[in-house]
Protein backbone atom coordinates (compact mmCIF):
# COMPACT_ATOMS: atom_id res chain seq x y z
CA UNK A 1 0.00 0.00 0.00
CA UNK A 2 1.43 2.98 -1.17
CA UNK A 3 1.32 5.60 1.82
CA UNK A 4 -1.07 8.76 0.99
CA UNK A 5 1.02 11.55 2.58
CA UNK A 6 4.62 11.14 3.31
CA UNK A 7 6.88 13.49 5.62
CA UNK A 8 10.92 13.57 5.79
CA UNK A 9 13.36 15.07 7.59
CA UNK A 10 10.69 18.20 8.95
CA UNK A 11 12.46 20.62 11.01
CA UNK A 12 11.28 24.18 12.14
CA UNK A 13 13.88 26.49 14.10
CA UNK A 14 12.97 30.33 15.48
CA UNK A 15 16.68 31.96 15.54
CA UNK A 16 19.94 32.01 13.87
CA UNK A 17 20.81 28.48 13.96
CA UNK A 18 24.25 26.74 14.23
CA UNK A 19 26.19 23.72 13.47
CA UNK A 20 25.49 22.23 16.91
CA UNK A 21 21.67 22.77 16.95
CA UNK A 22 20.60 19.28 15.97
CA UNK A 23 23.12 17.19 18.41
CA UNK A 24 22.44 19.77 21.11
CA UNK A 25 19.01 19.32 20.70
CA UNK A 26 15.84 16.24 21.09
CA UNK A 27 14.62 14.13 23.24
CA UNK A 28 17.33 12.51 24.45
CA UNK A 29 18.83 15.77 25.78
CA UNK A 30 15.64 17.15 26.96
CA UNK A 31 15.15 20.19 25.54
CA UNK A 32 14.46 22.13 22.37
CA UNK A 33 16.67 25.04 22.70
CA UNK A 34 20.24 24.72 21.32
CA UNK A 35 22.64 25.78 24.40
CA UNK A 36 25.20 27.39 21.92
CA UNK A 37 23.18 29.45 19.42
CA UNK A 38 19.53 29.93 21.93
CA UNK A 39 17.46 28.63 18.64
CA UNK A 40 14.24 26.85 19.59
CA UNK A 41 13.78 24.19 17.29
CA UNK A 42 10.22 23.74 17.41
CA UNK A 43 9.59 20.38 15.42
CA UNK A 44 13.05 18.30 14.12
CA UNK A 45 13.85 15.67 11.60
CA UNK A 46 10.41 14.26 11.98
CA UNK A 47 9.34 11.73 9.39
CA UNK A 48 6.24 9.72 8.97
CA UNK A 49 3.87 8.40 6.57
CA UNK A 50 -0.19 8.12 6.21
CA UNK A 51 -1.88 5.83 4.62
CA UNK A 52 -5.27 6.15 2.98
CA UNK A 53 -8.08 5.63 4.83
CA UNK A 54 -6.16 5.93 8.16
CA UNK A 55 -6.51 7.62 11.43
CA UNK A 56 -2.76 9.10 12.90
CA UNK A 57 -2.80 10.20 16.32
CA UNK A 58 0.19 12.58 17.18
CA UNK A 59 0.48 12.78 20.95
CA UNK A 60 2.57 14.76 23.35
CA UNK A 61 2.71 17.07 26.42
CA UNK A 62 2.87 21.08 25.70
CA UNK A 63 5.77 22.45 23.35
CA UNK A 64 6.82 19.00 21.96
CA UNK A 65 6.36 20.01 18.61
CA UNK A 66 2.97 18.31 17.58
CA UNK A 67 1.06 21.39 16.47
CA UNK A 68 4.06 22.74 14.44
CA UNK A 69 4.03 19.90 12.96
CA UNK A 70 0.43 19.79 11.14
CA UNK A 71 1.14 23.67 10.82
CA UNK A 72 3.32 22.84 8.99
CA UNK A 73 1.95 20.38 7.00
CA UNK A 74 -1.23 23.25 5.92
CA UNK A 75 1.31 25.71 4.82
CA UNK A 76 0.54 27.99 7.37
CA UNK A 77 4.21 29.02 7.83
CA UNK A 78 7.56 28.05 6.04
CA UNK A 79 9.75 24.68 7.26
CA UNK A 80 13.09 25.23 7.73
CA UNK A 81 13.95 22.47 6.01
CA UNK A 82 12.06 19.49 5.14
CA UNK A 83 9.97 17.30 2.20
CA UNK A 84 6.06 16.89 2.13
CA UNK A 85 4.64 14.43 -1.17
CA UNK A 86 1.17 14.29 -1.26
CA UNK A 87 -0.86 11.60 -3.74
CA UNK A 88 -2.95 13.94 -5.79
CA UNK A 89 -5.40 11.57 -7.79
CA UNK A 90 -8.64 12.65 -7.15
CA UNK A 91 -10.96 15.13 -9.51
CA UNK A 92 -10.23 18.54 -8.97
CA UNK A 93 -6.52 18.51 -7.70
CA UNK A 94 -3.81 20.21 -9.53
CA UNK A 95 -1.60 18.53 -11.70
CA UNK A 96 1.37 17.74 -9.44
CA UNK A 97 4.18 15.71 -10.37
CA UNK A 98 3.91 12.75 -7.04
CA UNK A 99 7.57 12.94 -6.46
CA UNK A 100 7.52 16.82 -5.84
CA UNK A 101 8.22 17.90 -3.11
CA UNK A 102 5.19 20.45 -1.94
CA UNK A 103 7.19 22.29 0.11
CA UNK A 104 9.59 23.42 -2.57
CA UNK A 105 6.53 24.58 -4.34
CA UNK A 106 5.55 28.22 -4.83
CA UNK A 107 3.06 29.82 -2.65
CA UNK A 108 0.54 30.08 -5.65
CA UNK A 109 0.41 26.19 -6.05
CA UNK A 110 0.88 25.59 -2.56
CA UNK A 111 -2.44 27.49 -1.64
CA UNK A 112 -4.15 25.21 -4.98
CA UNK A 113 -3.03 21.76 -2.96
CA UNK A 114 -4.47 23.37 0.07
CA UNK A 115 -7.34 23.88 -1.45
CA UNK A 116 -8.33 21.06 -3.42
CA UNK A 117 -7.15 18.34 -0.93
CA UNK A 118 -6.19 19.58 2.59
CA UNK A 119 -8.62 20.64 5.41
CA UNK A 120 -7.91 21.78 8.99
CA UNK A 121 -9.63 22.13 12.08
CA UNK A 122 -7.70 24.35 14.89
CA UNK A 123 -8.21 24.11 18.36
CA UNK A 124 -9.53 27.92 18.42
CA UNK A 125 -12.26 28.24 16.10
CA UNK A 126 -11.32 31.99 15.79
CA UNK A 127 -7.74 30.86 13.58
CA UNK A 128 -10.00 28.67 11.36
CA UNK A 129 -13.06 30.97 11.47
CA UNK A 130 -14.10 34.53 9.89
CA UNK A 131 -16.01 35.50 13.22
CA UNK A 132 -17.71 38.64 11.54
CA UNK A 133 -18.68 35.82 8.16
CA UNK A 134 -21.90 33.97 8.29
CA UNK A 135 -21.31 30.07 8.84
CA UNK A 136 -22.68 29.52 6.09
CA UNK A 137 -20.09 31.72 4.37
CA UNK A 138 -17.17 30.31 6.14
CA UNK A 139 -18.01 27.30 4.21
CA UNK A 140 -18.43 29.34 1.26
CA UNK A 141 -15.44 30.65 1.21
CA UNK A 142 -13.43 27.46 1.02
CA UNK A 143 -15.46 26.66 -1.68
CA UNK A 144 -14.78 30.04 -3.65
CA UNK A 145 -11.00 29.47 -3.25
CA UNK A 146 -11.70 25.84 -5.36
CA UNK A 147 -13.40 27.96 -7.90
CA UNK A 148 -17.51 27.71 -7.17
CA UNK A 149 -19.53 30.17 -8.03
CA UNK A 150 -23.09 29.63 -7.84
CA UNK A 151 -24.29 31.14 -5.18
CA UNK A 152 -27.22 28.57 -4.86
CA UNK A 153 -25.22 25.39 -4.75
CA UNK A 154 -22.83 26.66 -2.63
CA UNK A 155 -25.74 27.04 0.14
CA UNK A 156 -26.95 23.77 -1.13
CA UNK A 157 -23.57 22.55 -0.05
CA UNK A 158 -22.97 24.43 2.56
CA UNK A 159 -26.33 23.45 4.60
CA UNK A 160 -25.79 19.84 3.63
CA UNK A 161 -22.80 19.92 5.60
CA UNK A 162 -24.15 21.87 8.28
CA UNK A 163 -26.63 19.08 8.40
CA UNK A 164 -24.16 16.31 8.79
CA UNK A 165 -22.12 18.39 11.39
CA UNK A 166 -25.23 18.74 13.22
CA UNK A 167 -25.19 22.42 13.28
CA UNK A 168 -29.23 23.68 12.69
CA UNK A 169 -28.85 24.74 9.28
CA UNK A 170 -31.79 27.83 10.38
CA UNK A 171 -28.62 29.34 11.85
CA UNK A 172 -26.30 28.89 8.48
CA UNK A 173 -26.72 32.91 7.95
CA UNK A 174 -25.79 33.86 12.12
CA UNK A 175 -22.72 34.16 12.95
CA UNK A 176 -20.42 32.19 14.14
CA UNK A 177 -19.51 34.25 17.66
CA UNK A 178 -22.68 33.89 18.40
CA UNK A 179 -22.45 30.22 18.32
CA UNK A 180 -21.34 28.03 21.59
CA UNK A 181 -17.84 26.20 21.28
CA UNK A 182 -19.18 23.02 20.17
CA UNK A 183 -20.83 24.63 17.29
CA UNK A 184 -18.01 26.67 16.28
CA UNK A 185 -16.18 23.24 16.22
CA UNK A 186 -18.99 21.72 14.09
CA UNK A 187 -18.96 24.67 11.98
CA UNK A 188 -14.83 24.46 11.47
CA UNK A 189 -15.14 20.47 10.88
CA UNK A 190 -17.88 21.43 8.10
CA UNK A 191 -16.01 23.87 6.36
CA UNK A 192 -12.48 21.38 6.48
CA UNK A 193 -14.73 19.06 4.81
CA UNK A 194 -16.31 21.29 2.24
CA UNK A 195 -13.80 20.30 -0.78
CA UNK A 196 -13.81 16.84 0.04
CA UNK A 197 -10.15 16.69 1.16
CA UNK A 198 -8.28 13.80 0.98
CA UNK A 199 -6.32 14.42 4.28
CA UNK A 200 -7.79 16.22 7.45
CA UNK A 201 -5.79 17.77 10.18
CA UNK A 202 -7.77 17.94 13.49
CA UNK A 203 -5.02 20.00 15.55
CA UNK A 204 -6.32 19.80 18.89
CA UNK A 205 -10.21 19.71 18.56
CA UNK A 206 -11.75 18.79 21.46
CA UNK A 207 -9.31 21.11 24.01
CA UNK A 208 -11.46 23.58 25.95
CA UNK A 209 -14.77 22.31 25.26
CA UNK A 210 -16.62 20.88 28.38
CA UNK A 211 -16.86 16.66 28.21
CA UNK A 212 -20.39 16.25 27.58
CA UNK A 213 -19.34 18.23 23.74
CA UNK A 214 -16.29 16.51 23.65
CA UNK A 215 -18.05 13.46 23.68
CA UNK A 216 -20.61 14.68 20.75
CA UNK A 217 -17.61 16.08 18.61
CA UNK A 218 -15.61 12.93 18.96
CA UNK A 219 -18.36 10.44 17.96
CA UNK A 220 -19.14 13.03 15.19
CA UNK A 221 -15.73 12.95 13.97
CA UNK A 222 -15.73 8.81 14.53
CA UNK A 223 -18.75 8.95 12.61
CA UNK A 224 -17.85 11.08 9.56
CA UNK A 225 -14.45 8.96 9.40
CA UNK A 226 -16.42 6.14 8.99
CA UNK A 227 -18.54 7.80 6.15
CA UNK A 228 -15.75 9.31 4.17
CA UNK A 229 -12.87 7.39 4.75
CA UNK A 230 -11.06 10.47 4.73
CA UNK A 231 -7.05 9.51 5.91
CA UNK A 232 -6.99 12.44 9.28
CA UNK A 233 -4.24 13.27 11.48
CA UNK A 234 -5.19 13.84 14.84
CA UNK A 235 -3.11 16.06 17.43
CA UNK A 236 -4.20 15.45 20.47
CA UNK A 237 -2.29 15.85 24.37
CA UNK A 238 -5.53 14.20 25.61
CA UNK A 239 -5.00 9.97 25.74
CA UNK A 240 -8.60 9.33 25.37
CA UNK A 241 -9.00 11.34 22.67
CA UNK A 242 -5.85 9.27 20.66
CA UNK A 243 -7.48 6.02 21.87
CA UNK A 244 -10.90 6.51 20.19
CA UNK A 245 -9.93 7.60 17.09
CA UNK A 246 -6.83 6.77 16.42
CA UNK A 247 -5.37 3.33 14.62
CA UNK A 248 -1.54 4.79 14.81
CA UNK A 249 0.21 6.86 16.81
CA UNK A 250 3.21 8.58 17.23
CA UNK A 251 4.58 10.32 20.32
CA UNK A 252 6.44 13.55 20.42
CA UNK A 253 8.45 15.08 23.30
CA UNK A 254 11.24 18.10 22.37
CA UNK A 255 10.58 18.38 18.69
CA UNK A 256 11.31 14.47 17.96
CA UNK A 257 9.27 11.49 17.50
CA UNK A 258 10.06 9.15 20.58
CA UNK A 259 8.03 6.40 19.70
CA UNK A 260 5.50 5.22 16.99
CA UNK A 261 3.19 2.32 16.72
CA UNK A 262 -0.29 0.75 16.69
CA UNK A 263 -2.35 3.02 19.06
CA UNK A 264 -3.46 0.02 21.69
CA UNK A 265 -0.18 -1.14 21.68
CA UNK A 266 1.52 2.46 22.97
CA UNK A 267 -1.32 2.82 25.27
CA UNK A 268 -0.77 -0.64 26.75
CA UNK A 269 2.73 -1.36 26.17
CA UNK A 270 4.93 1.82 26.42
CA UNK A 271 7.85 1.49 25.52
CA UNK A 272 9.69 4.86 25.80
CA UNK A 273 10.09 6.78 29.25
CA UNK A 274 8.23 9.35 28.39
CA UNK A 275 5.26 7.80 26.79
CA UNK A 276 5.14 5.61 30.03
CA UNK A 277 4.96 8.86 31.95
CA UNK A 278 2.50 9.98 29.82
CA UNK A 279 0.31 7.06 29.86
CA UNK A 280 0.60 6.76 33.72
CA UNK A 281 -0.42 10.35 34.46
CA UNK A 282 -4.07 9.76 32.77
CA UNK A 283 -6.17 10.42 35.82
CA UNK B 1 6.57 112.09 12.36
CA UNK B 2 5.75 108.68 12.56
CA UNK B 3 8.27 106.85 11.27
CA UNK B 4 6.49 105.12 8.26
CA UNK B 5 5.78 101.93 7.82
CA UNK B 6 9.02 100.95 4.28
CA UNK B 7 6.28 101.35 2.08
CA UNK B 8 5.37 98.69 -1.01
CA UNK B 9 4.86 99.27 -4.66
CA UNK B 10 2.53 102.28 -4.19
CA UNK B 11 -0.24 101.00 -5.76
CA UNK B 12 -0.79 97.17 -6.46
CA UNK B 13 -0.66 96.26 -9.86
CA UNK B 14 -4.09 95.51 -11.60
CA UNK B 15 -3.76 91.76 -11.97
CA UNK B 16 -0.96 90.24 -9.62
CA UNK B 17 -0.15 87.54 -12.34
CA UNK B 18 0.94 90.49 -14.86
CA UNK B 19 4.29 91.30 -12.61
CA UNK B 20 5.05 87.84 -13.13
CA UNK B 21 7.27 87.12 -15.88
CA UNK B 22 6.08 84.52 -18.25
CA UNK B 23 4.70 80.97 -16.84
CA UNK B 24 6.74 79.49 -20.25
CA UNK B 25 10.31 80.67 -18.33
CA UNK B 26 9.51 79.62 -14.78
CA UNK B 27 8.22 75.93 -15.16
CA UNK B 28 9.41 73.39 -17.21
CA UNK B 29 6.60 72.35 -20.71
CA UNK B 30 3.55 70.92 -18.40
CA UNK B 31 4.92 71.80 -14.67
CA UNK B 32 6.48 68.70 -14.21
CA UNK B 33 10.51 68.40 -14.39
CA UNK B 34 11.45 66.24 -17.03
CA UNK B 35 12.78 63.69 -14.50
CA UNK B 36 9.06 63.02 -12.44
CA UNK B 37 7.69 62.86 -16.41
CA UNK B 38 10.47 60.37 -17.35
CA UNK B 39 9.31 58.13 -14.19
CA UNK B 40 5.74 58.62 -14.71
CA UNK B 41 5.90 57.09 -17.90
CA UNK B 42 8.27 54.93 -17.13
CA UNK B 43 5.54 53.18 -14.63
CA UNK B 44 3.09 53.66 -17.16
CA UNK B 45 4.58 51.59 -19.24
CA UNK B 46 4.70 48.77 -16.81
CA UNK B 47 1.40 49.12 -15.90
CA UNK B 48 0.65 48.84 -19.42
CA UNK B 49 2.26 45.69 -19.84
CA UNK B 50 0.99 43.97 -16.81
CA UNK B 51 -3.21 45.37 -17.15
CA UNK B 52 -4.72 45.77 -13.78
CA UNK B 53 -1.40 45.79 -11.46
CA UNK B 54 -0.70 48.54 -9.38
CA UNK B 55 2.73 50.07 -9.89
CA UNK B 56 4.00 52.57 -7.17
CA UNK B 57 5.06 55.62 -8.57
CA UNK B 58 6.72 58.93 -7.04
CA UNK B 59 3.46 61.33 -6.70
CA UNK B 60 4.84 64.53 -7.08
CA UNK B 61 3.75 67.77 -4.73
CA UNK B 62 1.20 69.41 -6.74
CA UNK B 63 -0.59 72.47 -6.75
CA UNK B 64 -3.85 71.44 -5.80
CA UNK B 65 -4.91 68.97 -2.73
CA UNK B 66 -3.83 65.75 -2.46
CA UNK B 67 -7.49 64.26 -3.30
CA UNK B 68 -8.97 66.67 -5.67
CA UNK B 69 -7.19 64.85 -8.79
CA UNK B 70 -3.47 64.82 -7.93
CA UNK B 71 -3.25 61.65 -9.62
CA UNK B 72 -4.80 62.03 -12.79
CA UNK B 73 -3.21 65.13 -13.55
CA UNK B 74 0.34 63.94 -12.88
CA UNK B 75 -0.57 61.23 -15.72
CA UNK B 76 -2.11 64.12 -18.13
CA UNK B 77 1.18 66.59 -17.07
CA UNK B 78 3.89 63.70 -17.71
CA UNK B 79 1.54 62.48 -21.11
CA UNK B 80 0.54 66.11 -22.62
CA UNK B 81 2.04 67.14 -26.02
CA UNK B 82 1.53 70.46 -27.87
CA UNK B 83 -0.75 69.12 -30.55
CA UNK B 84 -3.17 67.34 -27.87
CA UNK B 85 -6.66 68.47 -27.04
CA UNK B 86 -7.94 68.20 -23.51
CA UNK B 87 -11.15 67.68 -22.15
CA UNK B 88 -11.24 67.48 -17.91
CA UNK B 89 -14.80 66.17 -16.89
CA UNK B 90 -15.89 65.81 -13.54
CA UNK B 91 -18.73 63.42 -12.74
CA UNK B 92 -19.75 63.60 -16.77
CA UNK B 93 -19.80 67.64 -16.23
CA UNK B 94 -17.58 69.56 -18.54
CA UNK B 95 -18.27 73.08 -16.09
CA UNK B 96 -17.75 71.75 -12.59
CA UNK B 97 -15.43 73.34 -10.09
CA UNK B 98 -12.50 70.99 -10.10
CA UNK B 99 -12.66 70.29 -14.17
CA UNK B 100 -12.36 73.53 -14.82
CA UNK B 101 -9.57 74.35 -12.73
CA UNK B 102 -7.57 71.21 -13.77
CA UNK B 103 -8.36 72.79 -17.35
CA UNK B 104 -7.20 76.38 -16.58
CA UNK B 105 -4.20 75.04 -15.00
CA UNK B 106 -2.87 72.71 -17.57
CA UNK B 107 -3.89 75.26 -20.67
CA UNK B 108 -1.64 78.05 -18.21
CA UNK B 109 1.55 75.75 -18.34
CA UNK B 110 1.27 74.12 -21.41
CA UNK B 111 -1.11 76.10 -23.85
CA UNK B 112 -3.18 73.23 -25.52
CA UNK B 113 -6.31 73.54 -26.83
CA UNK B 114 -9.25 72.58 -24.54
CA UNK B 115 -12.51 71.01 -26.10
CA UNK B 116 -15.93 70.13 -24.69
CA UNK B 117 -16.38 67.39 -27.34
CA UNK B 118 -15.63 63.87 -26.50
CA UNK B 119 -14.74 62.69 -29.88
CA UNK B 120 -12.06 66.02 -30.86
CA UNK B 121 -10.46 65.53 -27.85
CA UNK B 122 -7.09 63.15 -27.38
CA UNK B 123 -6.38 63.30 -23.73
CA UNK B 124 -9.33 63.15 -21.64
CA UNK B 125 -9.31 63.48 -17.30
CA UNK B 126 -11.78 62.28 -15.59
CA UNK B 127 -13.46 61.55 -12.70
CA UNK B 128 -15.90 58.89 -11.66
CA UNK B 129 -17.71 58.95 -15.39
CA UNK B 130 -16.77 57.29 -18.45
CA UNK B 131 -18.15 59.44 -21.23
CA UNK B 132 -20.79 58.13 -23.22
CA UNK B 133 -19.53 58.87 -26.65
CA UNK B 134 -17.41 55.51 -27.69
CA UNK B 135 -13.88 56.16 -27.24
CA UNK B 136 -11.30 55.45 -30.43
CA UNK B 137 -8.05 54.11 -30.52
CA UNK B 138 -6.12 57.20 -30.50
CA UNK B 139 -7.37 58.61 -27.40
CA UNK B 140 -6.45 58.03 -23.54
CA UNK B 141 -8.54 58.27 -20.72
CA UNK B 142 -7.35 59.13 -17.53
CA UNK B 143 -8.69 58.53 -14.70
CA UNK B 144 -8.48 59.83 -10.94
CA UNK B 145 -8.37 57.07 -8.42
CA UNK B 146 -9.08 57.82 -4.64
CA UNK B 147 -8.33 54.23 -3.54
CA UNK B 148 -6.34 52.23 -5.78
CA UNK B 149 -6.95 48.72 -3.48
CA UNK B 150 -10.06 46.59 -4.40
CA UNK B 151 -8.93 44.43 -1.49
CA UNK B 152 -8.64 47.36 1.30
CA UNK B 153 -12.56 46.89 1.38
CA UNK B 154 -11.80 43.46 3.32
CA UNK B 155 -8.11 43.97 4.36
CA UNK B 156 -6.71 46.48 5.75
CA UNK B 157 -3.13 45.24 5.53
CA UNK B 158 -0.86 46.54 2.61
CA UNK B 159 1.27 43.53 3.17
CA UNK B 160 -1.62 41.03 3.03
CA UNK B 161 -3.47 42.62 0.06
CA UNK B 162 -0.30 42.50 -1.97
CA UNK B 163 0.57 39.10 -1.55
CA UNK B 164 -3.34 38.60 -2.30
CA UNK B 165 -2.47 40.10 -5.61
CA UNK B 166 0.55 38.15 -6.10
CA UNK B 167 -1.38 34.53 -5.50
CA UNK B 168 -4.52 35.93 -6.91
CA UNK B 169 -5.85 34.86 -3.85
CA UNK B 170 -9.47 36.63 -4.61
CA UNK B 171 -12.03 34.91 -2.39
CA UNK B 172 -12.03 37.27 0.38
CA UNK B 173 -13.70 40.08 -2.53
CA UNK B 174 -15.83 36.74 -3.72
CA UNK B 175 -16.75 35.95 0.20
CA UNK B 176 -17.63 39.76 0.62
CA UNK B 177 -20.16 39.38 -2.89
CA UNK B 178 -21.66 36.18 -1.26
CA UNK B 179 -22.93 38.19 2.21
CA UNK B 180 -23.87 40.88 0.20
CA UNK B 181 -25.97 38.56 -1.46
CA UNK B 182 -27.23 36.48 1.87
CA UNK B 183 -27.86 39.36 3.92
CA UNK B 184 -29.69 41.59 1.14
CA UNK B 185 -30.00 38.98 -2.01
CA UNK B 186 -28.33 41.12 -4.34
CA UNK B 187 -24.63 42.61 -4.66
CA UNK B 188 -25.04 46.29 -3.02
CA UNK B 189 -21.61 47.51 -4.74
CA UNK B 190 -22.58 50.58 -6.69
CA UNK B 191 -19.79 52.95 -7.95
CA UNK B 192 -16.45 50.71 -7.18
CA UNK B 193 -17.50 47.38 -8.60
CA UNK B 194 -14.25 45.29 -7.97
CA UNK B 195 -13.58 43.50 -12.31
CA UNK B 196 -11.13 41.05 -12.71
CA UNK B 197 -8.79 42.55 -15.80
CA UNK B 198 -7.21 40.06 -18.15
CA UNK B 199 -8.64 37.43 -16.18
CA UNK B 200 -5.69 37.89 -13.62
CA UNK B 201 -5.81 40.84 -11.55
CA UNK B 202 -8.58 42.27 -9.63
CA UNK B 203 -8.83 45.77 -10.04
CA UNK B 204 -10.57 48.73 -8.64
CA UNK B 205 -11.87 50.88 -11.75
CA UNK B 206 -12.47 53.78 -9.85
CA UNK B 207 -15.98 54.93 -8.49
CA UNK B 208 -17.59 55.06 -11.81
CA UNK B 209 -20.91 53.52 -11.78
CA UNK B 210 -21.01 50.25 -12.65
CA UNK B 211 -23.01 51.60 -16.10
CA UNK B 212 -19.45 52.27 -17.79
CA UNK B 213 -17.98 49.18 -16.69
CA UNK B 214 -18.71 47.72 -20.12
CA UNK B 215 -17.01 50.21 -21.83
CA UNK B 216 -13.86 49.31 -20.14
CA UNK B 217 -14.00 45.73 -21.32
CA UNK B 218 -12.12 45.17 -24.76
CA UNK B 219 -11.91 49.13 -25.17
CA UNK B 220 -10.16 51.04 -28.10
CA UNK B 221 -8.50 53.66 -25.98
CA UNK B 222 -5.98 53.15 -23.49
CA UNK B 223 -7.22 53.54 -19.90
CA UNK B 224 -4.66 54.87 -17.31
CA UNK B 225 -5.85 55.47 -13.62
CA UNK B 226 -3.55 57.13 -11.02
CA UNK B 227 -3.86 57.40 -7.21
CA UNK B 228 -1.81 60.85 -6.45
CA UNK B 229 -2.38 60.24 -2.58
CA UNK B 230 -1.83 56.71 -2.11
CA UNK B 231 1.10 57.01 -5.39
CA UNK B 232 -0.40 53.79 -7.39
CA UNK B 233 -0.62 53.69 -11.27
CA UNK B 234 -2.35 51.17 -13.31
CA UNK B 235 -3.90 50.74 -16.82
CA UNK B 236 -6.02 48.91 -18.62
CA UNK B 237 -4.28 48.63 -22.42
CA UNK B 238 -6.64 48.44 -25.83
CA UNK B 239 -8.89 45.47 -25.98
CA UNK B 240 -8.25 43.89 -23.19
CA UNK B 241 -10.90 41.86 -21.19
CA UNK B 242 -12.34 43.00 -18.19
CA UNK B 243 -15.12 41.36 -16.05
CA UNK B 244 -16.83 42.57 -13.40
CA UNK B 245 -17.08 39.97 -10.66
CA UNK B 246 -20.41 37.66 -10.64
CA UNK B 247 -21.97 34.55 -9.60
CA UNK B 248 -23.51 32.26 -11.94
CA UNK B 249 -26.67 32.82 -10.63
CA UNK B 250 -26.32 36.04 -9.49
CA UNK B 251 -25.25 38.16 -12.78
CA UNK B 252 -23.60 41.41 -12.94
CA UNK B 253 -25.99 44.69 -13.34
CA UNK B 254 -25.78 48.26 -14.87
CA UNK B 255 -27.97 50.70 -13.17
CA UNK B 256 -31.60 50.85 -14.81
CA UNK B 257 -33.47 53.80 -15.28
CA UNK B 258 -36.37 51.93 -15.85
CA UNK B 259 -36.63 53.71 -19.50
CA UNK B 260 -36.63 57.21 -18.08
CA UNK B 261 -35.18 59.99 -20.75
CA UNK B 262 -33.02 63.10 -19.98
CA UNK B 263 -35.45 66.17 -19.45
CA UNK B 264 -33.14 68.31 -21.13
CA UNK B 265 -32.28 66.39 -24.67
CA UNK B 266 -34.93 63.60 -24.56
CA UNK B 267 -31.84 60.67 -24.56
CA UNK B 268 -32.52 57.28 -23.44
CA UNK B 269 -29.94 55.00 -22.53
CA UNK B 270 -27.56 57.49 -21.25
CA UNK B 271 -26.38 57.46 -17.19
CA UNK B 272 -29.13 59.55 -15.55
CA UNK B 273 -28.66 61.96 -12.76
CA UNK B 274 -31.67 62.94 -10.90
CA UNK B 275 -32.58 66.27 -10.23
CA UNK B 276 -34.78 67.10 -7.70
CA UNK B 277 -36.22 70.77 -7.74
CA UNK B 278 -35.60 72.19 -4.11
CA UNK B 279 -39.16 74.23 -4.51
CA UNK B 280 -41.47 71.98 -5.83
CA UNK B 281 -40.06 68.52 -4.77
CA UNK B 282 -40.10 67.80 -8.28
CA UNK B 283 -38.06 64.81 -9.77
CA UNK B 284 -36.04 65.03 -13.14
CA UNK B 285 -33.32 63.19 -14.91
CA UNK B 286 -30.86 64.35 -17.08
CA UNK B 287 -27.51 63.36 -18.35
CA UNK B 288 -24.85 62.93 -16.48
CA UNK B 289 -22.54 63.72 -19.54
CA UNK B 290 -22.75 67.07 -20.23
CA UNK B 291 -21.11 67.26 -23.30
CA UNK B 292 -23.33 64.23 -24.84
CA UNK B 293 -26.31 66.09 -23.47
CA UNK B 294 -24.92 69.35 -25.49
CA UNK B 295 -24.46 67.41 -28.83
CA UNK B 296 -27.49 65.72 -28.57
CA UNK B 297 -29.36 68.52 -28.16
CA UNK B 298 -27.92 69.93 -30.90
CA UNK B 299 -28.70 67.64 -32.93
CA UNK B 300 -32.38 66.94 -32.42
CA UNK B 301 -32.54 70.55 -33.32
CA UNK B 302 -30.79 70.17 -36.84
CA UNK B 303 -33.18 66.97 -37.30
CA UNK B 304 -36.40 69.32 -36.15
CA UNK B 305 -35.28 71.18 -38.79
CA UNK B 306 -34.79 68.43 -41.16
CA UNK B 307 -38.03 66.36 -41.27
CA UNK B 308 -36.44 64.13 -43.78
CA UNK B 309 -33.67 62.69 -40.92
CA UNK B 310 -33.26 59.15 -41.64
CA UNK B 311 -29.84 58.80 -40.06
CA UNK B 312 -30.29 58.57 -35.82
CA UNK B 313 -27.76 60.04 -33.79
Amino acid sequence: MTPILQVRNLTKRYGPGCARCLESTGARRETNQCPRCRSILACREVAFELYPGEVLGIVGESGSGKSTVVRLLHFDFEPTTGEFFLSLNGNGAPKIDPGQNLFGLSAFHRRQVRNARMGIVYQNARMGLRMKVSAGGNIAERLLMAGWRHVGRMRERASGLLEQTEVPVERMDELPRNFSGGMQQRVQIAKALSTHPAVLLLDEVTTGLDVSVQARVLDLIRGLQQDLGVATIVVSHDLGVIRLLTSRTIVMRHGCIVEEGLSDQILEDPQHPYTQLLVNSTL
Amino acid sequence: MTPRMPSRASAPPADWRDSLPPAEGRYSYAFLDEGAKREIRRRMLKAVAIPGCQVPFGSREMPIARGWGTGGLQLTLALIGPEDVLKVIDQGADDSVNAVNIKKFVTRVTGVAVTTDTAAATLIQTRHRIPEEPLRPNQLLIFQVPIPEPLRLVEPSERETRRMHAEADYSRMWLYLYEDIVKFNEITVGARYPVLVNRRHLMDPSPIPRWDLPKLDRGEALFLFCAGREKRIYAVPPYTEVQPLAFEDFAFRVEAFAGRRCARCGSVGTYLDEVIDDATGRRTYSCSDTAFCEKALRGNSVKEARPSGEDRA
